[in-house]
């Protein structure tokens, strides 16, 4: 923190760091000065004038510089007007008075004059009960107004900025919070004012409406109802609804969230979650949450489609069974292969789920596979970034690498606080094979050819070039890496490469200093900790074998996986619904959703959160360790699974870095700047404050003071397309088809089609335009997708997102051919 | 004491019932037949007012659940569109259930009502049989509709029922009900 300054607020001795502004002092001391325009963390406008204020500073002698004393004390001088106090930052000796007369008047018709236009919406509004204009009018207000009624202006109700957020332009009190919400933080300018006087309104400048994906946030920190969310639209009252903490699985950044539940008669009298709101966590997610994880994080755990009764393969059809039946069934199967069981699961499971199995697996002699493209996770446990990183903190003097990973893509909060990063002076380098989100924000950009990964990044260990220096001089470095257009050799390689160039510039053991991984499930670190790891060929792997998938569907993501577990000698399947995997299984067994159970998972900052249980359990779901355990015990193992507590307790014993870990040390909270919460909300936003844990980061081995020793990776041979060929990379998509998102249905239109990216060049040769749809087609498998222009691939590329629809996950060379006459709409 | 004072006392007291038979008004009513009409602010059954071209005033705002002092309502909001319209505005009540059995009649949800949809009514002829008859659905506190036309859903013009909250009045005419 730097230089402190005293300043007095109504008679308050009061101690902040210089440059805040007096609203977020005061609030600081523990004194409420009512805003609606100014939020903490964004810059001050005054557009509101609700923190009118006197204002006081000690008068100065010309000459000296020194206080004017007068009766012992620094004689303090008014100015004739109320000031705003978010425009004005402390000052040393500063007099604040919030209280006089004066400031109540402002105060009073700065609400009365807010008031005039603004509608009687009260009970049909979905802010009502927990907003500011609504609490500060209850506070401040006039009770009875002078203006006449009749003269307010009207709109057309709810107007759909996107399909994902409602303006109500009549509800509008011209804070600008969106709008520089969308300038400042999201780095996205897709909000505007539009006309002049009370015509004045907010409009999305983008096609589609409102393309942010951080549109969500918007309807946190608006102080009145003119945006809210599409999916809870009338979906309940405020005071209704209950509140339970958990972590958003959809990618590795492990953002706190709170879901608010409510018992529904729409939904059959079921306890159902209605919204998704953030959690803060300033080191962590802040006060944010993207559209991905605030939209679809929960949908994947309801709906017909949830599995409630395990079930039996008999004569060729699953039936219904008993759990003893079929976690016999399972259990004589496995006995009987025990030399060809493998586990199969992935990253949507918890710290504990993934223990049991690693633990059943390694105790009965079978296999462990991690199921992803990206691995890597081992360096990340020897060179992750230490214990205390909070890239907040990443400023001037400070570098980040951004390598082979579309942040915004992968995990939009991380590209939101690499861009802060970079305006507070850190030097951001971008490296990727194509254009991305962040090259706007980066100092340096570095543009490879798809297959020249390693050698860019030998470059920047060599030093010499202007990027290596810089990056090497950066006082702190954190590198993150990703599996845009790498598979999972590729990925391990990179990260060989990335940590040895964190090692050499001596980046590693601090906070702020090391690797993360930008994986594609949120526990896909966790998964490594425990001792999963990826495999290259998984079809060569599962073929023949007696395979246990949890929380996979490989047989829907990929036609070569399918083939493969065909000729399996017993599948048994660990699922939440019903899907193209549980469709061929020999025995599937009903898990209950991360909403409906306690547990924890690992983000890519190597933070173990808890996560709680939140809805009722669905038919006889039981918890994935639970069931690991019961068919343990079927194999003669014994496994403990009383409450996901007790099995964190062996896990923590069981593996080094979790020493000493328990689920209260990750239950700690503490006080955190700015202050959020319910009695808060004119200040914050609607977020909820934290008060179910933060979590704990792990501490990598180069902190610990272990040796660290890095395996040089053996370099491939890069792939070279033929004349007719093209090499087809696959790509992160942040809305793709994968269920958790594909679940929610609000977000189809955002998933679009399958969208296949060459540049002009490559466009040209294959004879294509822009929108045609094109056949690509590889070792057993195949697509069609449309044809989008991109100059920044190189040539010969084509870009194909995962999950979309072709099983694709490593860098392949395939053939491309234009579907004539196959026009897209 | 006599002993014709019991026979004595007997006559009298027969006499003075022989009195209020003959000469007393009667002051019982053979209900059910026969029904006493309740005081105008009487608190009886709820009622769910419709305005008078039969579109519901309730705008399921839930604000009278959450005045309830025994949690006896449950309010569920949907939208309207004007292809299936309930009430004026964007939002109606497509859950309105109030537990008779936990409601004290207290008149807290009426005073809540920004619509003037809730009226506590004058039935006071509650019986059920189990509990779950005690819940009063929507279709059963609505109010009853003169002819079909008037039922809801129903179509409505575009762009007429656009507000939920009736107009009010200009503040200049509200000073006479304001205590000086």
């Amino acid at each position: 923190m730097g230089k402190k300054i005293t300043l007095t607020v109504d008679g308050k001795q009061i101690s902040v760091s210089a440059g805040m502004n007096v609203v977020d002092a005061a609030k600081e001391a523990g004194i409420e000065i009512p805003v609606f325009c100014h939020h903490p963390k964004m810059d001050p406008v005054g557009m509101c004038r609700m923190c009118l204020v006197e204002i006081g500073r000690p008068v100065r002698d010309r000459a000296t510089g020194e206080f004017v004393m007068e009766d012992g004390k620094p004689k303090i001088q008014f100015m004739p007007k109320l000031e705003t106090a978010c425009t004005n930052k402390a000052e040393d000796g500063m007099v604040v008075v919030t209280q006089s007369p004066r400031v109540k008047d402002a105060q009073r018709g700065t609400v009365e004059f807010l008031l005039t236009s603004h509608p009687l919406d009260c009970p049909v509004c979905d802010k009502g009960g927990e907003c500011p204009l609504q609490d500060l009018t209850m506070k401040y207000g006039p009770g009875k107004s002078r203006f006449d009624l009749s003269q307010k202006q009207h709109f057309e109700k709810a107007l759909p900025l996107g399909e994902l957020i409602y303006l109500d332009r009549e509800r509008c009190i011209f804070c600008a919070r969106c709008v520089r919400f969308q300038d400042e933080i999201a780095g996205e300018a897709v909000l505007a004012f539009d006309d002049r006087n009370r015509l004045t309104h907010i409009i999305s400048e983008s096609e589609p409406g409102f393309n942010s994906v951080f549109s969500g946030n918007t309807t946190d920190i608006c102080p009145v109802g003119a945006l809210t969310t599409t999916d809870f639209r009338f979906g309940a009252r405020p005071w209704e609804m209950q509140a339970e903490s958990s972590i958003c699985m959809q990618c590795p950044v492990g953002c706190n969230i709170t879901f608010n539940t409510r018992r529904e008669a729409g939904s059959d009298g079921e306890i159902v979650i209605k919204r998704v709101m953030p959690r803060q966590n300033e080191e962590v997610n802040e006060i944010w949450l993207c559209d991905k994880g605030r939209f679809s994080t929960h949908h994947y755990a309801e709906g017909k489609e949830r599995l409630t009764k395990p079930m039996l393969r008999k004569e060729d059809k699953l039936v219904r069974a008993s759990w003893d039946n079929a976690l016999k069934a399972a259990g004589e199967a496995f006995n009987a292969n025990k030399k060809d069981f493998v586990v199969l699961a992935s990253g949507r499971l918890s710290n504990e789920d993934l223990f049991n199995l690693k633990s059943l697996a390694d105790t009965v002699g079978g296999e462990t596979i991690l199921y992803s493209d990206m691995g890597g996770g081992e360096l990340t446990q020897l060179v992750g970034v230490g214990a205390g990183t909070n890239l907040s903190e990443l400023g001037a003097g400070d570098a980040i690498l951004v390598f082979a990973s579309d942040l915004y893509e992968e995990a939009p909060i991380w590209h939101l606080r690499v861009k802060q990063a970079a305006e507070r002076g850190a030097t951001v380098i971008v490296a990727a094979g194509r254009q991305t989100k962040l090259d706007r924000f980066a100092k340096h950009v570095i543009r490879y050819a798809y297959g020249d990964e390693l050698k860019t990044i030998s470059d920047l260990a060599k030093g010499g070039a202007e990027i290596a220096d810089e990056f090497a001089a950066a006082k702190n470095a954190v590198v993150f890496y990703g599996s845009d257009g790498l598979g999972v050799n590729g990925t391990s390689a990179v990260a060989a490469a990335c940590a040895d160039l964190l090692k050499e510039t001596n980046h590693i053991g601090g906070p702020n200093n090391g690797l993360i991984g930008v994986w594609q499930r949120a526990n896909d670190q966790g998964a490594f900790e425990i001792g999963f790891r990826p495999t290259e060929d998984l079809a060569k792997a599962l073929k023949g074998k007696a395979v246990y998938i949890v929380g996979a569907d490989p047989v829907g993501d990929d036609p070569n996986y399918a083939k493969a577990l065909k000729g399996a000698k017993f599948v048994a399947v660990q699922e939440l619904r019903e899907s193209a995997t549980t469709d061929i299984a020999d025995v599937v067994f009903p898990a209950q959703a991360f909403v409906e159970r306690d547990g924890s998972v690992t983000s890519g900052e190597r933070r173990i959160q808890r996560f709680y249980a939140t809805l009722p359990v669905k038919g006889d779901a039981k918890p994935d360790y639970a069931i690991t355990a019961l068919l343990a015990k079927q194999m003669g193992v014994i496994l403990q699974s009383a409450s996901a507590s007790v099995v964190f307790e062996i896990l923590a014993h069981s593996i080094e870095a979790f020493n000493e870990l328990t689920y209260d040390s990750l239950a700690e909270v503490k006080e955190q700047w700015p202050i959020v919460g319910r009695d808060d909300m004119y200040y914050g936003g609607t977020t909820y404050a934290n008060k179910k844990g933060m979590g704990v980061q792990l501490i990598p081995a180069a902190q610990a003071g272990g040796a660290v020793k890095i395996q040089k990776m053996r370099k491939e041979a890069a792939l070279r397309p033929k004349a007719d060929e093209v090499l087809a990379v696959p790509v992160n998509k942040l809305y793709d088809l994968g269920v958790t998102v594909k679940s929610a249905g609000i977000l189809d239109e955002r998933i679009g089609e399958l969208k296949i990216s060459v540049n002009s060049a490559t466009a040209k040769k294959l004879d294509a335009e822009a929108g045609q749809i094109v056949k690509i087609s590889f070792e057993g498998a195949q697509g069609e997708g449309v044809v989008k222009i991109d100059d920044s691939v190189a040539a010969g590329v084509a870009l194909i997102p995962r999950s979309m629809g072709v099983a694709i996950h490593e860098p392949i060379i395939a053939r491309a051919q234009i579907k004539t006459g196959g026009k897209a709409k | 004491m006599g002993v014709f004072d019991p026979v004595i006392e007997l006559t009298k007291g027969l006499g003075e019932t022989l009195r209020s038979f003959f000469f007393e008004p009667t002051v019982t009513v053979n209900y059910p037949e026969e029904k006493q009409p309740v005081r105008p602010r009487f608190r009886g059954r709820h009622v769910l007012k419709r305005y008078d071209n039969g579109l519901e005033k309730c705008i399921g705002c839930a604000l009278c659940a959450a005045a309830c002092p025994s949690d006896a309502i449950f309010v569920e909001a949907a939208e309207n569109t004007d292809e299936k319209r309930y009430s004026p505005g964007e939002r109606y009540a497509s859950t309105y259930e109030i537990n008779m059995m936990r409601c004290i009649y207290c008149g807290f949800c009426e005073d809540a009502c920004p619509t003037e949809a809730i009226v506590l009514g004058d039935n006071y002829e509650l019986s059920f049989v189990s509990r779950e008859d005690a819940i009063y659905t929507k279709e059963q506190l609505l109010e009853v509709v003169a002819d079909e036309s008037m039922l809801t859903p129903r179509k409505t013009e575009k762009g007429v029922y656009t507000r939920s909250v009736p107009e009010m009045k200009n503040p200049a005419d509200y000073e006479r009900y304001e205590r000086k």
